[in-house]
């Protein structure tokens, strides 16, 4: 019975992550501007992929795998907005102009 | 059904390497080519071949990209021809 | 429970397909360069859930190397 409360779980957990990801390719996408795609990917790749990788460790249960994954997500949880940080001060500072509506 | 994802990737190479020819810019086909290096690391990890797809990884998207970037920071970026 | 993993590698690849299109068509540098990162973060879970599939648990350590490199790419494409 436990086994699958925890499949269920980690498959909720799974799914809501993959749908983040998902959101964020089709931002990357759709938005006209380079500082709006970077706004929806910056942000929706990070939680995507932090879901899915919880969801990976609710589905491992608890050993040593499970802390490497930690490691993983929490390293992602903090590289990732600075990456995204770096680009828009770069951007910023070669002067690429936020998008007007015409 | 493993295979899909293997078909799935190598058609992800065949086109991020014609894109790193086609594309005009010198930046934009190092990033590219960092890209390429990066889902030829997962077709190694495909293949269990690990110890490969460690060293595809640390040298392909790291060194290579980052020696061209120093290189075309040295030069001009734009491609004449 | 084993096909989820399967579907959701799946979809990761037809998601950096579609970002494929934006890191090629992309107008300038920069929509490129988030092109990259956003695969990047994508393969380090593909990664995951390969060494998931085959039930190898030392993939991770390549997945935390990938983290790595997104990060030290991004910032040495930012530099230039």
């Amino acid at each position: 019975m436990l086994i699958t409360v925890i499949n269920v779980i980690s498959a909720v957990f799974i799914i809501v992550g993959l749908f983040f990801i998902v959101v964020g390719t089709i931002g990357l996408l759709r938005l006209p501007d380079f500082y709006s795609r970077m706004h929806a990917t910056g942000k929706c790749d990070t939680l995507g992929v932090g879901l899915t990788i919880i969801g990976l460790i609710i589905y491992n249960g608890f050993n040593f795998i499970s802390v490497k994954l930690l490691f993983l997500v929490v390293f992602i949880f903090v590289a990732n907005p600075v990456a995204t940080h770096a680009i828009a001060r770069a951007a910023y500072k070669v002067g690429l102009q936020p998008w007007r509506r015409q | 059904m493993i295979w899909a994802l293997d078909i799935a990737m190598l058609f992800f190479l065949v086109v991020a390497a014609l894109a790193a020819i086609s594309v005009k810019d010198l930046l934009s086909a190092v990033i590219i080519l960092s890209l390429y290096s990066l889902i030829m690391a997962i077709v190694w990890v495909e293949l269990r071949a690990v110890d490969v797809a460690f060293t595809e990884a640390s040298v392909g998207a790291g060194i290579t990209t980052v020696l061209f970037i120093f290189a075309l920071v040295r030069t001009t970026g734009r491609s004449e021809d | 429970m084993e096909d989820l993993f399967l579907l959701a590698g799946l979809l990761l690849i037809l998601t950096s397909f579609l970002s494929l299109y934006r890191a090629i068509h992309g107008p300038g540098i920069f929509n490129r360069i988030i092109a990259v990162n956003v695969i990047g973060t994508k393969t380090i879970l593909l990664l995951v859930l390969i060494g998931f599939i085959y039930g190898r648990p030392h993939f991770l350590d390549i997945a935390l190397v990938y983290a790595l490199l997104n990060f030290i790419m991004t910032i040495a494409a930012t530099k230039y």
